[in-house]
């Protein structure tokens, strides 16, 4: 058939300049990952030390650490948690276990995955006008952490729900055969069984709301807190922003140089390092899945 | 299930107050996950619609004079819009077909390697966006000023290799899934045949998963589309439509993250800001309902 | 059943652990129709100008080792921002590279509020360039022909033959508006010219670039770029003060009347002779009158 009009050769020769082509382009891919990655780390080793990670900054932010920007960014992806993991996993078990196929059903699944689609600095625009302005949060950790919430929420709930419907149907009719109401199924058999997939998910945000930047930087983010965060409702320093500020609206761009490389080795180590343990344990659990 | 739970189940009663209210519950769950899609477009095209109050919608869209702070205003958004289509066009030439490549080696031709590879290929995918942008900016930028001889780094070329360099990855990995999910048989029906392994992919199994292929490659450039940070930072912010790949342009993105602070609240420059999020929120839409309309039509052949 | 509990038990301490660090300061019910007047502790919050970022986050560094009790945030996010979030009661104190704007003042006045604006520094704008472009100067007629597009190579202006990259700030800032006003005479800048987001990011671009021409406060120049004299006159600390250069302008910090005493107190110390001793280290011209 298609192969017509062809000599092997012919096609011998396409066949060895496609695939060493898609090697090429393959391999090319990968060692430029490999050289950014050793660039980053190279350069940020430079500057990370105890006292990088330990201190707050100094000097115009020429000297000193990260302190403050390492703490803000973990409560407010920790917050960002808080917000999505309930909501995330309310929806997923609503539209896996309780919903019936019908408009309502279209449109919370249109809704939430067009979510998923929007442009981060719209999630910053609608935490300013709503959070910031409307409600009175003002720049703060909540009004950020509320902001990232909404932004992982597709993420939370896609994972959460792929999790649930992954649980054989027999668990659930072998429950319900059981005399179990369809809330007792989903508490006791259903979820048992899918909450580490769920939770695999829910890591995997957690560790994009550390690296979003967009979305922060009208919600939550201060150049410089020389302190902790004391409430909810204080202004913090967060890794992304911090980058950000010092190499793009900071007073010394050329002489913090080694702050930012260092602050970008630590965001990335944050993020990877959770993507990492989210990929290996959602590995475990395909390999160690019995059903 | 355990011991324990065999027996909850059995003895409890029918809790039909439990019941119901957990059913609530969920339900209010999706209601409010599903009211933050409509919040955001109410409010965006809520405070958009201050702007036509004083501007016309058609200079709006057309006109490429972005002057939001000059006695009177202009805000003609049509280079912003360009700028954002330009950068998204030109890391899709360089995107689409690494990212496929990607994912064909990592699916047919990888072999025991993909184990590693493709978790590396989607970590890749999760490393943020402002530390790509400042690579573009302290690696890139200065290398096209000091190497290539070009008057400024940070330009449309910038931009649209550091898009390229964060859409591969997402294209890369659901591609592969795509590719993987290819019925085994059809594959092996075309080595009967005779096939070369070359044949075999770009024959079969690519058209056989051409559905998820497409969403794949559209989905990593409504992720360019809407990526801030680094067209913020690399992409030059010159509100104009671009001459060549060396040109500045500012994005729309890129004009929002950069002026939102700046503005007045109720003053027409955030009525047209919002205006530009409306514009760009269904952009994407536009991606996004692109990308499910092919994978439904691919799938139902 | 067990890994559920542990599960529910991790989020629930998580809970209570953010709930913990939550704010001390609810409960006094002001309650009335302006959500935004929460109550403020003793938390001096800045935001404003980004010109204004190197005096602030300097200031803030030295106040701090001398009163440790007192937190001051500060963030640079810009003028309108910043004015925004001082009527919101976002904020207690904003940096300004300009007067207020109209709209501003009517959004004030609506909520019953009185700004006071304080001069606290003089800034120009110098016009700067690469180190090796030979350029020494341009005659006012000459920078505003670079930047409305007339010009467009350095040879024109006695320059090698290099094409002009020229560079602005944001559309809205403080500094772009006197740009316009002051070198543009209200015209439109060529659409080509560059965006840098703030003052220290277009002295870096300035610094890394030779065809480009930028303006900065004088508090960013930092060695690394050339200043040019306009219709003979360098951008100086001493030509600032005596009221020689032509680019110049005050710049505020706006607070309101119902201010903290810890804000007062923050205040007080910028504008006193410690804080204008430090904005005067850092390149700024002190408010004198």
């Amino acid at each position: 058939m298609f192969l017509s009009g062809y000599t092997q050769k012919d096609r011998e020769f396409r066949q060895k300049l496609a695939i060493g082509a898609i090697r090429l382009v393959a391999g090319g891919f990968l060692a430029v990952l490999a050289i950014l990655v050793i660039y980053l780390a190279y350069q940020g080793l430079g500057a990370i030390s105890w006292e990088f990670l330990s201190q707050f900054p100094r000097d115009s932010m020429t000297a000193g650490g990260i302190w403050p920007a390492i703490l803000g960014t973990f409560w407010l992806a920790v917050g960002a948690m808080v917000v999505a993991i309930p909501l995330g996993f309310g929806t997923a078990i609503y539209l896996a276990e309780y919903a019936r196929p019908g408009p309502l059903l279209t449109a919370i699944r249109l809704g939430v995955n067009n979510l998923a689609g929007v442009p981060s600095v719209v999630f910053g625009l609608y935490g300013l006008a709503i959070f910031v302005g409307f409600l009175g949060f003002g720049r703060s950790l909540l009004s950020g952490a509320l902001t990232l919430g909404v932004l992982t929420l597709p993420t939370v709930t896609a994972a959460a729900e792929e999790a649930l419907r992954q649980t054989p149907a027999s668990f659930r009719e072998a429950a319900l055969a059981l005399g179990a109401n369809r809330w007792q199924a989903i508490r006791q058999v259903i979820l048992p069984a899918a909450l580490p997939g769920m939770l695999t998910g829910a890591i995997l945000a957690l560790g994009r709301a550390a690296g979003e930047t967009a979305p922060i930087i009208f919600t939550a983010s201060a150049a410089l807190t020389l302190s902790a965060p004391e409430s909810a409702f204080s202004e913090v320093m967060a890794l992304p922003t911090h980058i950000f500020n010092l190499a793009t609206n900071g007073t010394h761009i050329a002489a913090t140089r080694p702050q930012q490389f260092g602050t970008c080795l630590t965001l990335i180590v944050l993020v990877l390092g959770l993507s990492l343990i989210a990929i290996i344990t959602r590995a475990r659990l395909r390999k160690g899945k019995k059903w | 299930m355990s011991q324990e739970t065999r027996e909850a189940i059995l003895l409890r009663p029918k809790l039909s107050r439990t019941e119901q209210g957990a059913r609530f519950f969920f339900l209010a769950c999706a209601f409010v996950a599903l009211g933050q899609m409509v919040l955001i477009m109410l409010f965006l095209l809520g405070e958009a619609g201050g702007l036509f109050k004083t501007a016309n919608f058609f200079d709006f869209l057309f006109s490429t004079e972005w002057y939001p702070t000059y006695e009177p205003p202009e805000f003609g958004a049509a280079a912003l819009i360009v700028g954002s289509l330009a950068v998204t066009f030109f890391s899709s030439l360089l995107a689409a077909p690494i990212g496929l490549g990607l994912a064909v080696f990592l699916a047919c031709l990888a072999g025991k390697s993909r184990e590693w590879i493709k978790p590396a290929v989607e970590l890749m995918a999760g490393v943020p966006s402002v530390v790509l942008g400042f690579l573009g900016l302290v690696v890139l930028a200065p290398f096209m000023v000091d190497v290539l001889g070009l008057p400024t780094g940070l330009n449309v070329l910038n931009a649209s290799l550091i898009l390229a360099l964060m859409a591969i990855p997402s294209i890369a990995s659901l591609g592969e899934d795509a590719l993987s999910a290819t019925p085994r048989q059809i594959q092996d029906a075309s080595y009967a045949l005779g096939a070369t392994r070359w044949e075999t992919i770009w024959r079969v199994t690519m058209p056989a998963s051409m559905s998820g292929l497409s969403t794949a490659v559209i989905l990593g450039l409504g992720r360019a589309l809407g990526e801030t940070l680094v067209v913020l930072m690399v992409a030059g912010g010159a509100a104009q439509i671009p001459g060549s790949l060396f040109d500045s342009v500012r994005p729309l993105t890129a004009t929002l993250a950069a002026e939102m602070g700046e503005t007045a609240i109720g003053s027409p420059h955030y009525h047209a800001l919002f205006a530009l999020g409306v514009v760009l929120f269904f952009l994407t839409l536009g991606f996004n309902l692109l990308a499910h309309y092919l994978g439904q039509k691919w799938r139902s052949r | 059943m067990r890994k559920i509990g542990v599960w529910a038990f991790c989020l629930g301490g998580l809970l209570v652990f953010l709930a913990s660090c939550g704010p001390s300061d609810t409960g006094s019910g002001s309650g009335s129709g302006a959500p935004l007047d929460r109550p403020r502790g003793e938390t001096v919050r800045v935001s404003g100008s980004t010109t204004l970022l190197p005096i602030t986050l300097k200031a803030v560094e030295e106040y701090l080792k001398e009163n440790p009790a007192e937190i001051v945030t500060v963030s640079g996010t810009g003028t309108g921002e910043g004015v925004k979030s001082l009527i919101d009661g976002v904020v207690d104190l904003a940096a300004a590279s300009r007067e207020l704007k109209p709209a501003e003042e009517k959004r004030a006045r609506e909520k019953g509020l009185t700004l006071t604006g304080h001069v606290v520094a003089r800034d120009a704008l110098a016009v700067i360039v690469h180190k090796d472009n030979p350029v020494q100067a341009l005659t006012m007629a000459q920078l505003r022909g670079i930047y409305l597009g007339a010009i467009r190579d350095w040879s024109e202006v006695g320059g090698e033959a290099r094409l002009i990259t020229a560079i602005n700030r944001d559309s809205s800032s403080g500094t772009f508006e006197m740009w316009v006003e002051k070198v543009l005479l209200g015209q439109k800048h060529r659409p080509d010219a560059q965006v840098q987001s703030s003052s220290g990011a277009v002295a870096y671009a300035v610094a890394g670039n030779r065809h480009a021409i930028g303006y900065v406060g004088l508090g960013f120049l930092d060695g690394q770029v050339k200043t040019i004299a306009i219709d003979g006159t360098r951008a100086t600390l001493a030509t600032v003060t005596e009221g020689s250069y032509a680019i110049s302008r005050p710049l505020f910090i706006f607070s309101r009347a119902d201010a903290s005493s810890s804000a007062r107190r923050f205040l007080g110390y910028l504008l006193g002779s410690e804080g204008q001793g430090l904005l005067a280290a850092e390149g700024f011209a002190p408010a004198g009158d």
